[in-house]
């Protein structure tokens, strides 16, 4: 200890803490495998695995916003669902003028309407979301319960605008008509509009990662998530940081919402609060706060329910609940816990 | 030394039920580094932290500079170039050395020749520039908790027992930067257990007992007045040595 | 006398204390006073949702745990109780049987998840309450071959509660006694006495305990309170009371299926209620009960004429519109929330 200055060390942590760390990594492979072994024929898996997939990016898209802004303000927005289902309606209205576009077998147009429709929903939940931090989560910082309480009333005050704006009925719109059918790999039908979903996943991915590690505002997003306080007193305004990122998990809702909601091809004004269940699963599994986590946890969900869908159908959603409970008792906080400082 | 940087008049604070600051007066003077000694629970986290503003005073006046802070957020006060190590450190584990250096540079970028300054005084901050803060031993990370503090030159520093547990060469080392930076002119608010740490590096003192100064004075004074050493070391010290 | 069966909790308050006597007796001689089938259904499902918020209540008001669970373990109760009536016959053991064990695994069911995620954080809880009870909402639909699916289950109730058993020929006061009118003090004295169980609970040392984890949990913890258990325990205790006003909820509908018993629908009305009524406090479990379930066709009729009358402007008629009487219950719930956390309740108090 006394020559720690003179001769500086670092502990290393011994190998088997690193496999222990680096071991949600491997998850993925693993489900993958046994649901290969579990199903037997490999172009039905390889079908199945792209669905799983396909699912888990979109899923994680919805959950990261939650994951992030649970992460920097210890907020978890009980009505983010409300925020994916006002994407899909705003997203779905800009698809439904531009009808042309998407019927045109020119994918530039089909591209450039979902793009529009993307922009357009991604806009209308950011700007939803000040509304929403300002008028009903800024007042409940720090105090649980009646933030749960109150994103809750959130979400059913939301949910009724929507059937006031909307009607009360669900809209149905055909996908554009370059993401309607499938590729057809080693035998196995994969598709288009699943490959779009892995491809946008992704790149929110890795774009996402960049942003944490690269700008200066990622790096106070993760000093913020560890321990706001400090962040303040290094003459940081978090409220302002806070509000953003709300407004971004809100925007990504509502990108995943529209993205969901083409997938499904039928919106519902309650579909966002049915998608929450596996996000919420989804986070849980993950850690609450942890991007990567998330990302993990995402696409074992996403696998696990469309191996189990195929296996014992009637079980597609519980076994991810066992998968959570399962993750549970070896993590009792998700795969990557965030070390909060206080 | 002749004119005060921050002035406290009659502050009180409470946090929930408990009166924790009951009427503390206290002047820093430009320039200089003013000791803040007290037994544990007297209070000097407190004052650090109501400064900061990171708890609300509610009563009273804190003059920063001649303007009146004590309602203003802490981002605010932090830009008024007053820079805080808290008694946890406040390091960011999951963020590099690099990282938590580049966050305190409120300006974007690291002054090279300050870094040098720096890497000077603290030398491991160097070697582990680009690991994870949480790697770090806890004297790497009271270094590179100051390093924060003094990254860009600042009007006043706070600092909350920057040699609580630390190992003799590390505290010798922290003894040195400060009175490095005293030389500097540069103004410090000490809160400190180690009465031969403050007397090394203060110029004046004040001893706080149930949320009040119950002493204020010449460092100078005090060091040569074994009386009254033992007066106050009794009140202030005899809990934990 | 009186206050014994309150277990010393008095109501506090003049206005309050004639609000629930006024209640209390519009309850008890329902079928008199509102004669007609569904008026009496409403009272009756007044009772049970007084016994189902009140309940709730004692995981949030009491314990400050949120759970959205609750509809989950009210279905057990009901399914408990419609599956021993479908599969035994139309029986009384049949009843007992199906309550006490839908009591029973509604019971394990909280202990399991009181497990897994009591330690953590609220937040936790209530993330975990809502994708748990959501999957069995779905398991059950889905199970049709034991739970009717969607369709649920309609069956046989023992012939003396059903309105073909005639108590007498002659009608008293212009009401038939016959076996609905016994099932409906089956379901009153039932709830009624439930009520007052729970109402023991919250006054007892146990329920004291509570409260002092609800304010501070550390300081709780450090006096020596195992803050864990005794959370687990009330999880427990609500999940057992709830299945059993879902058992009457069973017996008097004659019917149990996903939308009257496990939807997520149902788990933000006792949200409302409890919220509106006012948390922390059995009597605001009973007011907040009565007034949304009152509110719920009254405020619809209030819209419908403010529509009618509004009929020229389109989006204004839009939100007052019948169907959006959640809108506004909803917008009343987040103003409670925020300027008054003790309800209506809390009002009549004055505090």
């Amino acid at each position: 200890m006394s020559d720690s200055l003179i001769k500086p060390r670092i502990e290393r942590p011994p190998l088997s803490e690193v496999i222990e760390a680096k071991a949600p990594l491997f998850l993925v492979p693993v489900l993958m495998l046994i649901g290969l072994l579990a199903i037997g024929s490999g172009s039905t898996w390889l079908t199945l695995t792209a669905a799983g997939l396909a699912m888990g990016m979109m899923i994680f898209i919805m959950a990261s916003g939650l994951t992030v802004i649970f992460g920097l303000m210890d907020v978890i927005n009980f009505g983010h669902g409300a925020f994916i289902s006002l994407g899909a309606f705003a997203g779905f209205t800009i698809l439904g003028l531009l009808g042309g576009w998407i019927e045109s077998p020119s994918i530039a147009l089909n591209l450039g309407a979902v793009l529009l429709a993307v922009a357009f929903a991604m806009l209308v939940t950011g700007l939803a979301g000040y509304g929403f931090e300002r008028l009903i989560v800024k007042a409940v910082y720090g105090q649980h319960l009646k933030q749960i309480l109150v994103t809750m009333g959130g979400l059913v005050v939301t949910q009724q605008l929507i059937y006031v704006i909307w009607g009360p009925d669900e809209i149905v719109l055909a996908r554009p008509t370059a993401f309607q059918g499938s590729f057809v790999v080693l035998g196995a039908a994969i598709e288009k509009y699943r490959v779009l979903a892995i491809a946008i996943g992704l790149a929110l991915f890795v774009a996402m990662r960049l942003v944490l590690s690269r700008t200066r505002i990622g790096l106070l997003v993760r000093a913020g998530v560890q321990n706001g306080e400090m962040v303040e007193a290094l003459g940081y305004p978090i409220q302002k940081l806070f509000l953003a990122v709300f407004m971004v998990g809100c925007a990504l809702a509502g990108l995943g919402g529209v993205m969901w909601g083409l997938y499904q091809e039928t919106i519902t004004a309650h579909m966002g609060a049915e998608v929450m269940i596996s996000v919420f699963i989804v986070v849980i599994i993950g850690g609450l706060g942890s991007i990567e986590g998330c990302f993990i946890g995402a696409m074992l969900v996403g696998l696990l329910t469309n191996y189990t869908g195929f296996l014992i159908p009637k079980l597609a959603l519980v076994s991810t609940i066992l998968l959570m409970g399962a993750v549970l008792m070896w993590r009792p906080q998700g795969l990557y816990p965030v070390v909060k400082a206080h | 030394m002749s004119d005060a940087l921050l002035t406290l008049k009659g502050v009180h604070t409470h946090i929930g039920p408990y009166h924790i600051l009951q009427g503390v007066d206290l002047v820093v003077p430009r320039g200089g580094v003013a000791v803040l000694l007290g037994r544990n629970g007297a209070g000097k986290t407190t004052t650090l932290r109501t400064i900061m503003g990171l708890w609300q005073a509610s009563q009273g006046a804190i003059l920063f500079d001649n303007a009146e802070i004590q309602k203003e957020t802490t981002p605010a006060i932090a830009q008024r170039e007053i820079a805080f190590v808290p008694e946890d450190m406040g390091i960011f584990t999951d963020l590099t050395v690099h990282e938590n250096m580049l966050l305190a540079a409120r300006s974007g970028a690291i002054d090279k020749e300050r870094l040098n300054w720096i890497f000077g005084l603290f030398p491991p901050l160097k070697t582990f520039w680009q690991s994870a803060a949480g790697n770090l031993s806890g004297g790497q990370k009271q270094m590179l908790a100051v390093a924060r503090a003094i990254i860009e030159p600042r009007k006043l520093l706070l600092i909350d027992e920057p040699t609580k547990g630390l190992a003799p060469a590390i505290i010798n080392a922290m003894i040195a930067a400060l009175r490095e930076l005293k030389e500097m002119q540069t103004t410090i608010l000490l809160v400190e257990q180690n009465f031969s740490m403050a007397r090394a590096v203060g110029d004046t003192v004040a001893v706080m007992d149930d949320g009040q100064i119950v002493y204020s004075g010449e460092m100078a004074e005090l060091a040569d007045d074994a009386e009254l050493q033992e007066k106050l070391m009794g009140l202030s010290l005899e809990a934990h040595q | 006398m009186m206050m014994k069966l309150l277990s010393g909790d008095s109501p506090r308050s003049k206005m309050l204390s004639a609000v629930l006597l006024l209640i209390l007796f519009g309850l008890m001689f329902a079928p008199f006073l509102f004669p007609g089938t569904r008026s009496l259904d409403t009272a009756a499902r007044i009772c049970i949702f007084i016994v189902l918020v009140a309940s709730y209540d004692l995981l949030l008001g009491y314990t400050g745990v949120v759970s959205f669970a609750h509809t989950m373990f009210f279905g057990i109760g009901a399914y408990g109780t419609a599956l021993a009536l479908v599969n035994m016959g139309a029986s009384y053991s049949a009843i007992v049987l199906g309550t006490v064990c839908g009591a029973l695994v509604a019971g394990a069911f909280a202990f399991v998840i009181a497990l897994f995620s009591l330690r953590v954080k609220a937040i936790f809880f209530a993330m975990m309450t809502l994708a748990v009870a959501s999957a069995f909402l779905v398991l059950i639909s889905q199970l049709s071959g034991i739970t009717g699916g969607e369709d649920g289950l309609s069956y046989r109730i023992p012939r003396e509660m059903t309105p073909a058993f005639k108590l007498i020929k002659e009608k008293v006061l212009g009401v038939r006694l016959n076996g609905k009118l016994i099932t409906y003090y089956v379901v009153f004295f039932s709830s009624l006495c439930l009520f007052l169980v729970l109402l023991r609970m919250v006054n007892s040392p146990f329920g004291r305990v509570l409260q002092a984890i609800r304010e501070n949990a550390f300081r709780a913890e450090a006096i020596g309170y195992k803050v864990v258990r005794y959370r687990s325990v009330a999880t427990i205790l609500s999940a057992v009371m709830a299945a059993l006003a879902g058992s009457l909820m069973a017996i008097w509908l004659r019917y149990t299926g996903p939308a009257t018993t496990l939807s997520m629908d149902i788990m933000v009305d006792i949200l409302l209620m409890v919220v509106i009524g006012g948390m922390g406090s059995m009597y605001g479990a009973v007011i907040g009960a009565v007034l949304f379930l009152l509110t719920q066709s009254y405020l619809q009729d209030l819209l419908g004429i403010l529509q009618e009358s509004l009929g020229s402007l389109p989006v204004v008629s839009d939100v007052v519109s019948p169907e959006r009487w959640l809108l506004w219950l909803g917008i009343l719930f987040i103003c409670s929330i925020y300027w008054f956390p003790k309800g209506v309740v809390g009002r009549l108090r004055g505090t």
